[in-house]
């Protein structure tokens, strides 16, 4: 990402939330105008910093959900019940409110149209925004790159996206969109139902032989199981990208 | 809390950026300990100390310790033997 690697001083600058949509009863997504927003890839994300009446300051980052759009930045946010900051965004937060953010930040985990692919991507949880962001910026830029996209959720109710990733697995050609549930099931459920293995994804991912960019992301024992599965696999560790994150901050 | 499990470096690219003025997760870092050569995006950070603790995904030596002071964020290079900027 050499074209991102220019000197540019990454400041705070005052973000408004213009609009917020429930994703489930647990996840947010609140689109933020951000002015001066220099534009961003898929993948990369924002810092957020909340600041206390008393000058306390609490700070997180956040995967960005959509490809650029001017200076209107996506983020999908799943609350952490103990958290700090994600109860007041999935919750409280409202038309109008302001909020400090900086970026965008990452050049690692990032994918555009013109890295080719194949693209397989795996999350787990909310491990899945950055990837969904991929899967937008492939299927808006009208890409005709293979995506396969895997997620992995305790219960269909926590399916981050679940009615557009269903028009687009059904609508997109070349984009295969499944999801695995670990704990409960729907009756007649008829996705996969454990969680992401070696031998899930020697059934569903693309083979080695199709030398696919691998993106992995959500909580650390899941990116662990899932990174070590694929290199086990054959897949090139090169090709197999992570992004993890921790059970704390919230 | 708990501190059995960490994140990764992607979680530390703004500071780092702040820091260095451009994108870090994608340049690599070399560990004094072992030699091990990874991209920050793959250090693993341990964020429940009292700063963010940089550590090698191979052996686990410290590489790096920021510690947020008021304005001011303190940087302490430990182990990390290199580490590569755009030129």
């Amino acid at each position: 990402m050499d074209g991102t690697a220019l000197p540019r001083r990454l400041t705070w600058v005052v973000a408004e939330v213009v609009s917020s949509v429930d994703e489930t009863r647990r996840a947010r997504s609140i689109v933020l105008r951000c002015p001066g927003w220099p534009g961003h890839l898929a993948g990369q994300h924002i810092d957020i910093r909340l600041t206390a009446e008393d000058g306390y300051q609490a700070q997180r980052s956040y995967s960005i959900a959509a490809p650029a759009d001017g200076e209107y930045v996506v983020i999908t946010v799943e609350l952490i019940e103990d958290g700090e900051v994600s109860p007041y965004l999935v919750e409280d937060l409202v038309m109008g409110d302001r909020i400090e953010v900086r970026g965008p930040i990452g050049g690692y985990f990032v994918w555009e149209p013109s890295l080719g692919g194949p693209l397989q991507l795996i999350g787990g949880g909310s491990g899945v925004v950055p990837l969904m962001a991929m899967l937008r910026a492939r299927v808006s830029a009208d890409s005709q790159v293979p995506v396969r996209y895997l997620s992995s959720a305790r219960s269909l109710d926590r399916v981050l996206f679940r009615s557009e990733l269903a028009r687009i697995g059904r609508d997109v050609d070349g984009v295969e969109v499944l999801h695995t549930l670990t704990r409960t099931r729907p009756d007649g459920w008829d996705g996969l139902e454990r969680r992401v293995d070696a031998d899930m994804l020697q059934s569903h991912a693309f083979a080695v032989s199709e030398r696919p960019t691998c993106f992995v992301c959500g909580p650390t024992p899941f990116v662990e199981a899932v990174s070590s599965a694929l290199v086990a696999l054959g897949h090139d560790p090169g090709r197999v990208k992570t992004e993890r994150f921790g059970p704390t901050g919230g | 809390m708990t501190i059995e499990s960490h994140r990764d470096g992607n979680a530390l690219g703004g500071v780092l950026m702040s820091l260095f003025g451009v994108e870090m997760t994608h340049r690599r870092g070399c560990c004094g300990g072992c030699g091990a050569i990874n991209t920050l995006g793959e250090m693993h950070i341990y964020v429940d100390a009292p700063g963010d603790v940089v550590r090698c995904p191979s052996c686990q030596t410290v590489l790096m310790v920021l510690i947020r002071i008021e304005s001011v964020v303190r940087i302490n290079l430990a182990q990390l033997a290199w580490m590569e900027m755009p030129d």
